[in-house]
């Protein structure tokens, strides 16, 4: 759950034209990533879907029919402790936990692409201010900066989004910056300068275009982090409340079954594990496509 | 030295007039990374630049070509000086803008000076409509004719898909759309091969013909500029140390740094060959220059003089136009050998 | 060198302020009263006013800021809300704990994840290297609070191995390391070691290859030397990145334990922390993550420090 690994040098720098092409043909013949994306649309058009879907009702349990084990009839997943149907629960879990785990990033993205984009490009005094506000948040280890925000908000969606928002901002914008800062040393900068263009219009036509894939191909690395974290703050009890389905919560919830029915119990971290190794390994094949140089 | 000996008279022929131009790099270091030095990049330097003339200025690499470049434009604030275009003080009647409309700048990498997101036809166009200019497309057109790249072709290409001489042509193209009256070019055929290189001169020269351009050409080719320049500028840690026409200088250099410059170049003629030494090492750290003159430390007629007092400008050549900045060439300076003849 | 200590250490100070004040403001965004939890219920304005007032509440923010700052420094964090104890004392004996396990995490972690790095850095693409990539990818893909659940299903549901929580007999206060604690701490710290694991595993494993392919590799070979001494080689050069990667990771551990204190009931920081969450006990909160905080800034300073001594390219940056 270390935010700060990656290694801004690996980030590629922006290619055009028939580029996309490339990067799509080298996906194609990638078979673990073709794979990861496609577990993942499952899971996500699930979710969405769920109402849909013929499932049982996620929040009515049954106080006869609880814990009822993997392969009962009418429950093929089983019960939870209230009896409440579990393949319901996981497939309407997974809309709030990819919800919590994927909005924070996409909202980290824009305002940390904002702040690191300005303060790359404008540098100076500016630049200190950003950056040294960003080393202050890289000073918390980021389970312990989301827990300690989420802690002193409460629980709540709402607060697990602020609170997950502000722990992705800082190394959105630290790499914005590195990337901004490289570009705008590019002669093109200079020259676009030379014609008597603001700042905001170099920014819009030279610098965005240049800097903004390289900072989403990073953003996207930290999904599975934030997903986990998502997860963990529910597990911890200052996530989502009941009886709302989250995977995070539910693998509290269930703890209380490890004596009784363990493997039902690890059920809602399976599905944890599974969609954030497909975030990871699909981050990495988009990566490595985008990588390889014409 | 003082500003004002390096320039000629002012007269209303003079396009560009540059009166002490200097740029001092801070360096931090220390515990508090306090600053601790500074890098005297561009440290007095005077010239002035007539319409339709080519200024070329040659000097080591650091020697402040490049800085000096980048402030004439306006891409680096300078601290001090004065620079007069046209007639009008930048910072007075003249604003930044109108300056940069009036002034391009071509670089030397011709792969880093374009945006690798915009198609060759929207790198040109892009000063054109920022200054308002009518029909930005269709002159993007006209110059990429002109430069000799055919827009049918090229137009909707991107950078990476054309060759380092056809991406430097965009580049000049992409300055002239601007409709400037001065040019600055920074080593901008130093990269490519010489085949492509004596092209894209040819056209720099055909080029400033057509439109009455002004250049300035930043090379540390000595050769290349001999071929595009009127007059030469000499450049030596951040200072000038000899301006003059380039038949002059190619016959007489009269500072020995400019001297052991053109004897390290290499010569096709046997006869031509100096017995000169070339010059030897680095040129001094820029922080903390040499006193006196500049060069005494790396000059075999150095003298306790030379260390001491700073040499002015002076035209050595009786008014046409030679200047050089060296206590050989001041009977008053006190230098043992001052005023003798045959040294340089 | 010692310059460079000095100038680290400088630099130090601005962001122990930043989380102090960061710290100091968890306490404002906390909805409702800090002082709830100990008023009486029926207490009048005037009670609650003088209430304010004694906790220095009705200063301004930076008034209590500075107070809150001075306090600290002679030691003081204030007073548990629900225990009525200094915060320092709780804070000091929970962190010892999650010391006790993050150290015995990264003692578990970092040799394996050299080791596997090291295997498929040195033979990149064979069967090995995707070995160790896939393993290093499900360790930072795991959530390790549910592959404690796993782990406690295995090791003590079903095997009855190991046990589950706590750290043993006595709780927190004796610990000693006799197999009756020992086996407390193999579960906890096992798990809490698969995320480094991978982490180490991909560096390691990124940074010998990185140096196998570097041209003086090549001159070494040419040189007549025998493998060993190429492979000594290569482990210094990688020594410095490596031990980076590895302080941080360290730092990682004591404020990621959180989540895994909480699985095994393990008396540490997290579960502090966690206590401190529900009984809305905010100094103890505040104190927890400051002093968690400032260890992790001072782990970095240390590995900074560290890092430039190895490697004295690093002090010129």
């Amino acid at each position: 759950m270390a935010v700060a690994q990656t290694d801004v040098a690996e980030i590629p720098v922006q290619k055009s034209g028939g580029y996309w092409s490339g990067v799509a043909r080298r996906l194609s013949r990638d078979p673990v990533t073709l794979g990861c994306a496609a577990i993942l649309v499952a899971l996500i058009g699930s979710a969405a879907f769920a109402p849909w879907l013929g499932l049982a009702d996620p929040y009515t349990g049954s106080m006869v029919a609880r814990l009822n084990p993997i392969g009962s009839e009418g429950h093929i997943l089983g019960t939870d402790e209230q009896g409440r149907d579990m393949l319901a629960r996981l497939i309407y879990g997974g809309r709030l936990t990819l919800f919590i785990g994927l909005v924070p990033v996409i909202l980290a993205f824009f305002i940390g692409s904002f702040l690191g984009i300005t303060a790359g490009y404008v540098g100076g005094l500016l630049n200190t201010i950003i950056m040294r506000t960003v080393d202050v948040f890289f000073a918390f280890p980021s389970v312990l900066l989301a827990i300690a925000i989420s802690g002193a908000l409460g629980a709540g969606i709402v607060n697990s989004l602020v609170s997950l928002t502000i722990v992705f901002i800082p190394p959105i914008t630290r790499v914005a910056e590195a990337v901004t800062s490289g570009v705008r040393s590019l002669d093109y900068i200079d020259a676009a300068r030379a014609t008597g263009a603001s700042a905001l219009t170099v920014i819009r036509v030279h610098v965005i275009g240049n800097v903004l894939s390289p900072i989403f191909v990073y953003a996207t690395s930290l999904t599975s982090v934030c997903m986990i974290l998502a997860a963990g703050l529910s597990f911890l009890g200052i996530g989502v409340r009941p009886p709302e389905p989250e995977w995070g919560l539910m693998l509290n919830t269930l703890r209380s079954a490890i004596y009784v029915d363990p493997w039902l119990a690890a059920l809602p971290g399976v599905m944890i594990f599974v969609t954030s190794l497909c975030l990871n390994l699909l981050s990495d094949g988009v990566r490595s496509a985008m990588n390889v140089r014409d | 030295m003082s500003a004002t000996e390096t320039l000629r008279p002012d007269s209303p022929a003079q396009i560009l007039r540059v009166t002490g131009l200097q740029k001092h790099f801070p360096v931090r270091g220390g515990i508090l990374g306090r600053q601790k030095a500074r890098v005297q990049a561009v440290d007095g330097v005077s010239f002035a630049v007539e319409e339709g003339e080519t200024l070329g200025i040659v000097g080591e690499s650091g020697c402040g070509k490049s800085t000096t470049a980048r402030l004439l434009v306006g891409l680096i604030d300078r601290d001090r000086g004065d620079v007069r275009f046209d007639g009008r003080t930048l910072g007075k009647d003249l604003t930044l803008r109108d300056l940069r409309r009036g002034m391009q700048m071509v670089f030397q990498d011709s792969y880093a000076s374009l945006n690798p997101r915009l198609t060759i036809e929207e790198s040109i166009a892009f000063g054109a409509r920022i200054q308002g200019l009518s029909d930005p497309v269709g002159r993007a057109r006209d110059l990429m004719d002109r430069v000799g790249l055919d827009p049918a072709r090229f137009a909707q290409r991107y950078p990476h898909e054309v060759s380092g001489g056809q991406r430097q042509r965009i580049n000049i193209a992409r300055a002239l759309a601007m409709s400037p009256k001065i040019v600055v070019l920074d080593e901008a055929v130093s990269a490519l091969d010489k085949s492509v290189e004596a092209q894209v001169l040819n056209l720099l020269a055909d080029l400033r013909a057509e439109f009455g351009l002004t250049y300035i050409f930043i090379s540390h080719d000595l050769n290349v500029v001999r071929y595009i320049s009127d007059r030469i500028l000499v450049m030596y840690l951040g200072e000038v140390v000899e301006l003059a026409p380039v038949d002059l200088i190619w016959s007489r250099q009269a500072h020995p740094y400019t001297r052991s410059l053109f004897s390290a170049m290499p010569s096709m003629d046997p006869d031509n060959r100096t017995e000169e030494p070339p010059l030897t090492g680095d040129p001094p750290n820029p922080i903390n220059p040499p006193s006196g003159c500049r060069f005494h430390t790396r000059c075999k007629f150095a003298e306790a003089v030379c260390a001491r007092d700073v040499p002015v400008m002076r035209d050595i050549s009786g008014g046409q136009g030679h200047l050089a900045a060296c206590h050989l060439h001041d009977t008053a300076s006190g230098h043992s050998r001052a005023g003798e003849e045959g040294l340089t | 060198m010692f310059v460079y200590f000095l100038r680290r250490l400088i630099l130090v100070l601005p962001v122990a302020f930043g989380v102090s004040v960061i710290c100091f403001m968890l306490v404002q965004i906390a909805p409702g009263d800090p002082l709830t939890a100990i008023m009486p219920v029926d207490a009048t304005a005037e009670q609650q006013a003088e209430m304010r007032a004694a906790y220095g509440l009705d200063k301004p923010l930076p008034v209590q800021y500075v107070v809150w700052v001075g306090n600290l420094i002679q030691g003081d964090m204030g007073r548990s809300i629900a225990t009525g104890r200094p915060v320092a004392g709780e804070v000091f004996g929970a962190v010892q704990n999650s010391l006790l396990l993050a150290v015995t995490a990264a003692l578990i972690a970092f040799p394996i994840g050299v080791l596997l790095g090291f295997v498929a850095g040195y033979f990149r693409d064979t069967i090995l290297d995707r070995i160790v990539t896939a393993i290093s990818i499900a360790g930072v893909s795991v959530p390790n609070y549910w592959l404690g659940i796993v782990l406690v299903i295995i090791f003590s549901v079903n095997l009855g191995w190991l046990p589950s929580m706590g750290a043993g007999p006595g709780g927190s206060q004796d610990w000693s390391w006799d197999w009756v604690h020992v086996r407390h701490l193999i579960l906890p710290a096992v798990t809490l070691a698969v995320v480094p694991i991978g982490i180490v595993a991909r560096t390691v494993r990124a940074l010998a290859g990185d140096i196998l392919s570097m041209d003086f590799v090549t001159a070494l070979y040419a040189k007549g030397m025998s493998r060993g001494d190429v492979l000594r080689h290569v482990a210094r050069n990688a020594a410095a990145t490596a031990l980076s990667v590895m302080g941080l990771q360290l730092g990682y551990l004591l404020g990621g334990s959180i989540l895994i204190e909480t699985v095994f009931n393990w008396p540490g920081s997290g579960y502090l922390l966690s206590n401190a969450i529900f009984q809305r006990d905010l100094p103890l909160l505040q104190g927890t993550i400051l002093v968690l905080a400032l260890f992790f800034v001072a782990m970095n300073l240390v590995v900074d420090v560290a890092q430039a001594a190895i490697d004295p390219r690093i002090q010129r940056n």
